[in-house]
Order: C-alpha cells, then structure tokens, then sequence
C-alpha cells in the first residue's frame, strides 16, 4: 500500500525528469528500449541494463545538443485574417528578405533546347541542367558561374549528380553516360539502353535507370522513377496507373501498388520514408503511407501534374500545367488526422510555361522549376533543413572537405545486397534460426513427428480457405462502424483465427513476418485498402464504397538479402 | 506577411580572416539514414583493419640461452626487469626496454625450474640439483657466488616468494618453506598431504590472501595449504596431472590450472565442486598459465608449440601465437603493465609479444585514440554478426597444429558419440545425468 502511494505521487524532479526524456525520444529515440526485468540472466540483464542507460544517455545528451544548432528555418506567416500565404509573389519575398537570400531566386531564359530537366547535388552547391535536345550545363548557381557546357546533339531524357559535383551521368538517346565536372566524357555504361529516368543512390553507390529496352516490370514503359532515401527502394510509376517497388536483390517486384486510375506522371517521397506524393493522368495528387500503403488524402490537381517533389522540411511543390503550388502540412495532417490540408502553401507561375521538373535544393529555401523555357529559381521560405551536417553534406565545403568526404563516403559505402524495405534489418538477431539452431543443439529433445506432419499435409492453405476466410473479412468489415485502422487491424485477426496463418502474419506486419514463409513457395495473397467517402468523413463514421479499389501483391521475394536462406 | 527565408552568413561557417572551417553537426536521425547499415559497414572495416595490423611479434632477448628455457620470473618492482633460467643450469636477467641481457651466472648444474624475485631485489632460483640459491643480480659481477644457498632432501621443481614475510616455499616431493633471514638454514616447515608422495610440480603463494599456498602434483592433485595452521587444507584430484598453477590477482580466491589435458582450468578455491571455466584450444598439454595484471586475461603456454591468450570469461583463446622456430613452450608471463607477453621455449630463446595483437605503443593523438575507442566499440556492437565474428576469429595456424586440432575434434566427437549411443541402449531407471563439461575433468575431492 506504502509503495503504491510512493509511485503515485512521483517527486516533481522525477517528473520533469521523465518529460524531459519523453521530449528528446520523440526526434532522437530509436524505437523502443528492452524491458530488462523479464531477462533471467544476471550476467546479461546487467549488460542490457548498461546499454539501456547509456542509449537514454545519448537521447538526452543529443537533445541537449540541440542548443548548439545555431541557425533557423524561414518560414511565411500571415499576420491578418485576409491574408494568404498562396498570394506571395516572388518579388515580394525577394523585397523582404536578406539581400543575400534574395540573389537565389533568379530565371535562365533557355528557349532553344527545351525542355530541361534540373538536379542539385547533395550539398546543394551545384546544379545541372540538362536540356531535352542535348544541352548540358553544370553551374554553381549561388555565384552564378558556369562549371561545364555541353552540346551533345541527341536526345537527353535526364541528368543526375552522382555523389558530389565531380561526376555526373546524363541518359542519351541510347545509353547513359558519365561526364566529370569538365564535361569530359568517362563512361558510357551500354547496360543502360534507352535510359528514362536516372537516379543515384549516394550511400550504395548505385545509378539506377529505369530503360525501355529491358523490362523485367512487364508494364510497359515506366512512366516516373524515384528513390527512397530511408531504405534505397527505387519506386517506379506505370501506364497502368500502379507503383512497383524495386531492389537490385530481386527480379521482381516487391510490391505492386494501385496508385492512379491512368498513367502515373510523377513520384516523391519523402525524408524519412513515411509518405509517397504521386501525381497521375487523372488529375490527382494522391499522398500514400508506404509503412501501411494506404491512401491517405487524395487533392485534385486540375491537369495533370507533371512533377512533385518533397523538401527536407516536409513541403511538397506540385507542377501541373503551367503552375506550381507548395503544399504544407501534407503529412502532418495524416499523424493527428485532422483532416485534409484546404489550400497550397505557396503558388507560382501561370505565365504561358509548361513545367518539366522540379527540385528543392537542399539546406536551402529553394526551389528549382525547369519549364520548356528554362529554369527558375524561386524562394519557398519553410523549406530547406537550416542545419546541416558538415559530415553528411557540407554545403561550404572546401577542396580538401569533399576530397576527404568522399573517401571517407567510399569506405562507408553499403552493399547492394544490404537494400531491403526495413533498413535497420541488419544486426537483428536472426530468432528464427537461433532457436532451430538451439533445438538442433539440444541432445535430450523429443525427436520430431513426422508421421503427424504427413497426416496433417493437405488440410488448410489451399485456396479455398483462403477465399472464404477473405470473404468472412469482408463480411466483418461491411458490418462494424469502427476507425479504419482497426477494421483493418480485427480484419487481419479475423483472418488469423483461420489456418490461414503465414499470410495473415504477413498482413499484420507488411513485411516483417514474411521469411516465415516457407521457400519455393509463391504465396500470392492480396491486401485490401478501404477508401471512404469524403462526405461521410464529416459526420464521424466511415463507409466503403469499392474495396477492390487499391490491390497490393506482395510476393515472397520482398525479404531479400539479409538472413534469409 | 511576416516573411522570413533561411540565410546562412558566410562567417558562421569559418571566422573570417581563419583558415578553420567550422564542423557544424546536427544529430537528428532524419539527416543520417542507413544508420544501422553505415555502422555495420564502419564494423566490418574496423575488425578488417585490426586484423590487417595484427603483429604480435616483437624480438626475442639478446641471444638467447644455450638450452630450453623452462622457467621465468618478473621483478614486481621494476617494469622492466625479468629473470629466465634454462635447462643448462645458466640464469639470466634481461632488460626489456633494450632487449639485452644485464646478468647471468651459471648458477646451477642442472636444470633450473624455478625462479622468483624477492623484494629486496635479490633473485631465487631453484634446480633439479637439490638446492636454492640466492642471488644479487644488479650489484654483483656474473662470476660471484650466491648470497646464499640453501639445500633440500630431493630435487627442487617450483619456487614462490611470501607476500610479506621474508620466507619463501620451494617444491620437491614436499614443500619445504625456508626463512630468508637464517642463511642456509634448513627448511623451517615443510607442508605435505599426508598421504601423497609424488613429486609436486609448481607452487605458488596466494599474494593478497598470504598465508595460502596452492600446488599441483604428478599424482594429478591440486591441493590447498594454510601456513597459519601448517597444514594442508583440501585436495582437488583432476583426471589428468597438472602443470602449473596461478592465482588471480584481481579476485584473490581464482586460480587458474594448466592441465595435461590439453585445457586450463579456472577454479574458485572456496568452491571446487565444478570449474569456473575451461579454457580449449590447445593441442598438446598445457605447461604454464598466469593471469594478467589486470586478472581480465590469461596467457598459456603449451607443448604444442603456441602461446595462447585467453579472456577469463571465454572458453576459447582470443589469439593465439606462434612463429616457425619457437618450439616447446614451457613458460609463458605477461609484464607488469600487461601490454606485453613474454615466452620461454625449448629452443632457448625468449621471445616477446604484444598481448592485444594489432595494438601500437607509440604516442597517440587525441583523434586517434578516439577512432580505436569508437572502433572497438563497433566491434564489440556488431560481434555477433557472421561477417565480423569470422574475421575476428579467423587465424592462420601451423599445418601440424590445425591437422591435430583436426583430429583432436574428430576424436572427441567420436567419444561423444560413442557415449550418446550408449545412452540411448540404456534403460531409463539406469540412465546417470549427463555431467557438466566443467565438472567432468573432477576425480576427487578431499578435505
């Protein structure tokens, strides 16, 4: 009774104390901590106990170090009612700010070689313009000086820095190639045919195309390329309006997504690997949560968008037409659900210039719009990280930095074969293994029924349990009036409860429990995601109008490289 | 519209008129991805570069004795001074920082197989020529005689200084102790279980713990004595006979066997029932064990050839040493600062080593020190991933030692084997649990 009194009025210092670590966990926490109580071992509970106070240590130690970030992030706030970010003109921004910040935004009239495609480095330094009828140009477009110049009368459909401003690879008509910052030509890589789209990988090392000629996606011509920088997961858009996730470990696709009801015209994602921002034929913008893949919140664009792109502070600019509109709050909508974000942050154009491309420069408030008559730099105050990492990309860097960084990049550098849709996969303990591993070990074990494992072959997991366990989850999910998570969550227990078991773990967890399958298997199964109606949202309670709406197939080969086989 | 767009000054990032540059970090975890994979990376480079500045040889001292060296001994109050005494009766001090030879004297006429130094900085040394002798090896030329000399009933095996007292104990088939301040006095206590009478192999005196003394026999025994009650106090018989003995420094209650069979043991002195550990990895039998200063450590030294370190809390060796012309090695010691190993074999010489294979001792920056920190931490995070523990325990061995591994563990899975079939044809009331592998080498024990 004494103790239970103690606990309930916890010392203010305690409290504060416990706030405070709250605090640091919601940034630098890595998940949650062992529960050290229920180890037997005194040996290893005393070890983990260690480990565990240090790991808070470091969170609060980190959280302190806060205090030593030393610049802010610029943001656009109206001071009356009336007032609407949206309406900000560039020249106003350019009038308020720093005469310093107000240089980046600028225009390049290129008319003749249009349209262009654009991309900065890293660090944001440099930018790389490359011109649909073989125009190629580096610059460092802060001091406005131009690096290379290049006239490579053929065809260019995209261009990329590779891990800093020495090289970069240009797809032409017919194969990628790769020029030094003097636009002297190294490489011409004919693994690469009629490249689309490139995109680099800077921690692998890896450039990615996504070709015509080879098509391992079996969906026609992909029509929009990106990476996840959280786990290197290159996503490709179709003419059939679905999304297909791709890791140099496997020959199919991990995940197959339903995205768009036309072709998919462009893709995003974002820093942390939480969201995906598509753009499709059918006039949306449609915002994606890979970690569930389910549609979050769906905007209409009123043509169809060319480009997205998302900046390092969650800010996501949209091209359709001849305009760009910022959005804000995309994403943070979606983790209160509050609801959807009503009008753009930011909006620019509708002067006559059909955007191509577009890019945010990072560690700056800025955005870099290519159009088929050029390139314009405009200032989106909110956007770029004000603090950077010197030893992750430094945007001051000096000779001496980048030459040091990248041999330091190159030591670092991760195997392909590390890519997988859960990027901290490596160093978990295999479980799974360990205990056959122990079973085997243990000389006094029962051995195994094998005349109970042959009586039992046959029963369950043919398709017909798998249909009608399905249509009890459907039956489940049309009667219940209950949040969408959770009817997905009692649908996968439903589905649980059958012998359905594998999937059912698969469905629980996309792709933890996926090993668990048994090899040379090919367990195909799909994953219902449920829209809602908009009207409906509004007065609390959520219907389904069409569950086949969006279809995942995830195949066994999601799990690759580590610790499998 | 209260408008505010980012804008870095040039002078945060270098001060002007400096020529540092300024390291700006920002620890949010959305700014480093493939944290887990970068650091495993970082992990695998780590045990690839320690492994890749593995060389554990240094020298060897001077030239060497004549014949084998079967027993060495440190000056506790010098780093740098140790004594070795070789097969031919010759005894010698060294000088480690120099590596050469400061002192020597034919001291005996037979084999010298024990040495210790005494406080006063006086040296000891024991021979199968049935007497101890007391030397002065830094104020005295080569050709002097001993300070004194003191005479026992058999030929001496095992020497072991008092922590206090000025007494010393010397083996043979008794252990006879002597008083250093009565000068070729005869022994003034000579302890022995009452019913043993094989020779006794190696003694040595508890240092923290003083009146305890621990010895092992050629008939197999570990026994206990305790000065204050003259006696012998318990007696652990093993199944094979044991080589040496050492106390650990740290927890005055642990000491370590070197056995015939191969292993080391560790025992609690106050609880023999079962070993502390087993250390396996040798291939012929185990002739000399001493923990570290630090008592983290052991260094063995073996018939096979090898030195061997070993972890206290690990079974197997954490390295293990070797060169193509050391052969027998029957005395192994680290130095005071635990940074070294010193080895004395049958070939004569005596040969020094770095106890952490890949560690320099040069002057090192603060950066330095702080990248083998935070390597050694990465290490020891990613040690149980199959890449890293590969290389940490892949070592080249002699072809003649990995074929005797090789057929040692064919041999030992076989008796396993043998003994698990047996098992299973035996009826269940008469089935005996299996025993642990630390209890298994256990005979007796007697009190």
């Amino acid at each position: 009774m004494a103790e239970s009194t103690a606990k309930a009025v916890m010392a203010p210092h305690d409290r504060e104390e416990k706030k405070r670590l709250a605090e640091a966990e919601k940034t630098y926490g890595r998940g949650k901590g062992n529960s050290t109580k229920s180890v037997r071992d005194k040996k290893l509970r005393a070890t983990l106990k260690a480990q565990e106070s240090k790991h808070k240590q470091a969170i609060l130690r980190a959280k302190d170090a806060e205090i030593l970030l030393e610049h802010e992030a610029g943001f656009l706030e109206p001071e009356g009612e009336l007032e609407r970010t949206y309406k900000v003109r560039q020249d106003e921004i350019q009038e308020s700010v720093g005469l310093e910040t107000a240089k980046k935004g600028f225009e390049l009239r290129l008319n003749d070689f249009g349209p262009y495609r654009a991309d900065y480095t890293r660090n944001g330094r440099n930018l790389l313009l490359a011109g649909r009828k073989g125009h190629v140009a580096t610059m460092d477009w802060r001091d406005g000086k131009l690096g290379c110049e290049l006239q490579l009368n053929e065809t260019v459909r995209d261009a990329r820095w590779l891990h800093n401003n020495q090289y970069f690879a240009v797809a032409q008509k017919k194969y990628v190639y790769i020029y030094d910052h003097n636009g002297v030509e190294l490489h011409c890589l004919k693994k690469h045919v009629e490249p689309l789209f490139l995109e680099f990988l800077p921690y692998h090392f890896l450039l990615a195309s996504a070709t015509v000629a080879e098509l391992p996606t079996r969906l026609g011509r992909p029509t929009a390329l990106t990476q996840n920088p959280h786990n290197a997961i290159l996503h490709a858009g179709h003419q059939n309006g679905t999304v297909t996730l791709w890791s140099p470990n496997s020959q199919t696709a991990l995940v197959k997504a339903l995205v768009h009801r036309g072709p998919v015209r462009s893709l995003a994602i974002d820093r942390l690997g939480r969201y995906m921002v598509s753009t499709g034929q059918d006039q949306r913008m449609n915002v994606w949560d890979i970690r569930m893949f389910q549609e979050v919140h769906s905007y209409s664009c009123h043509q169809p968008g060319a480009d997205v792109a998302i900046s390092d502070r969650g800010l996501t600019a949209v091209g359709w037409g001849t305009q760009v509109s910022v959005w804000r709050g995309l994403f943070d909508a979606a983790v209160a659900d509050q609801g959807k974000v009503k009008s753009p942050y930011m909006a620019w154009g509708g002067d006559g210039q059909r955007i191509e491309n577009l890019r945010w420069c990072p560690y700056e408030d800025v955005l870099g719009v290519t159009h088929d008559q050029g390139f314009a730099s405009l200032l989106v105050p909110g956007a770029g990280e004000p603090n950077f990492d010197s030893l992750e990309a430094n945007p001051y860097e000096n000779t001496k930095q980048r030459q040091e960084a990248e041999v330091q990049a190159l030591l670092n550098k991760l195997q392909p074969d590390m890519i997988s849709l859960d990027p901290n996969v490596i160093g978990k303990l295999d479980t799974i293994n360990d205990k056959k591993m122990r079973e085997e070990k243990d000389l006094d074990r029962r051995p195994d029924e094998h005349m109970e494992k042959i009586k039992n072959r046959g029963r369950g997991r043919n398709s017909a349990c798998a249909n009608t366990c399905v249509r009890r989850v459907v039956e489940t999910l049309l009667t219940k009036k209950d949040s969408r998570r959770r009817l997905c969550a009692k649908s996968m227990r439903n589905v649980a409860r059958t012998s359905f078991k594998t999937s059912a773990r698969v469905l629980g967890r996309p792709w933890v429990g996926l090993r668990r399958i048994p090899p040379r298997t090919c367990v195909r199964f799909r994953l219902f995601s449920f829209g809602y109606h908009k009207g409906s949202r509004a007065q609390g309670h959520y219907q389904i109008p069409s569950f086949m709406r969006s279809i995942i197939e995830i195949q066994r080969s999601c799990i690759l490289g580590v610790g499998t086989e | 519209m209260k408008i505010k767009a980012l804008s870095r000054p040039t002078a945060s990032q270098q001060a002007p008129g400096s020529s540092v540059v300024r390291q700006s970090r920002n620890l949010d975890p959305s700014q480093h991805p493939f944290e887990r994979a970068r650091e495993y990376t970082r992990a695998l480079k780590a045990i690839k570069m320690e492994r890749m500045f593995a060389a554990p040889f240094i020298g060897q001292m001077g030239d060497g004795h004549v014949d084998g060296v079967y027993t060495m001994a440190k000056d506790p109050n010098s780093l740098e001074r140790f004594a070795s005494g070789s097969g031919d009766g010759m005894v010698k001090v060294w000088d480690l920082t120099t590596r050469e030879e400061i002192w020597h004297t034919q001291g005996h006429e037979n084999m010298v197989k024990g040495l210790c130094f005494t406080p006063e900085r006086k040296l000891l040394s024991c021979a199968s020529d049935k007497t101890v002798k007391l030397w002065d090896p830094y104020h005295s030329s080569p050709e002097a005689a001993p300070l004194a000399s003191y005479l026992g009933p058999s030929a001496f095996t095992g020497l072991t200084m008092h922590r206090d007292h000025p007494s010393f104990a010397a083996s043979s088939s008794v252990i006879s102790i002597y008083d250093l301040s009565r000068p070729s006095g005869a022994a003034s206590q000579t302890l022995h279980w009452p019913t043993s009478v094989d020779t006794i192999t190696s003694v040595a005196f508890n240092q923290t713990e003083t009146s305890i003394l621990g010895s092992t026999a050629l008939d197999r025994s570990v026994i206990m004595y305790d000065l204050r009650t003259s006696s012998p106090v318990h007696k652990l018989v093993l199944k094979f006979a044991s080589n040496a003995i050492a106390w650990n420094p740290m927890e005055a209650f642990n000491f370590a066997v070197a056995n015939e069979d191969h292993n080391a043991y560790i025992f609690d002195m106050r609880k023999t029932d079962r070993a502390l550990n087993v250390l396996k990895d040798h291939v012929a039998a185990v002739m000399d064990v001493e923990f570290s200063p630090t008592g983290e450590d052991l260094v063995t030294a073996s018939y096979d050839r090898t030195v061997r370190l070993w972890n206290r809390a690990r079974g197997h060796s954490r390295d293990v040493y070797h060169t193509q012309r050391m052969q027998r090695v029957f005395s192994a010691k680290f130095t005071p600062d635990s940074k070294y190993v010193l080895s004395g074999s049958d070939d004569g010489n005596v040969r020094l080593w770095r106890s952490n294979a890949s560690d320099r001792s040069g002057v090192k920056s603060a950066r330095q020190r702080a990248k083998l920190e935070y390597d050694q931490a990465l290490i020891k995070r990613y040690s149980h991933m199959p890449e890293i523990r590969r290389i940490k325990r892949q070592r080249h061995l002699p072809r003649p030692i990995k074929k005797a591994g090789e057929i040692k563990n064919e041999e030992l899975s076989a008796i396993k084997r043998r003994e698990e079939n047996v098992r299973k044809h035996t009826s269940k009331a008469d089935l005996k649990p299996r025993k642990n592998e630390r209890e298994k080498m256990i005979l007796t024990r007697e009190q």
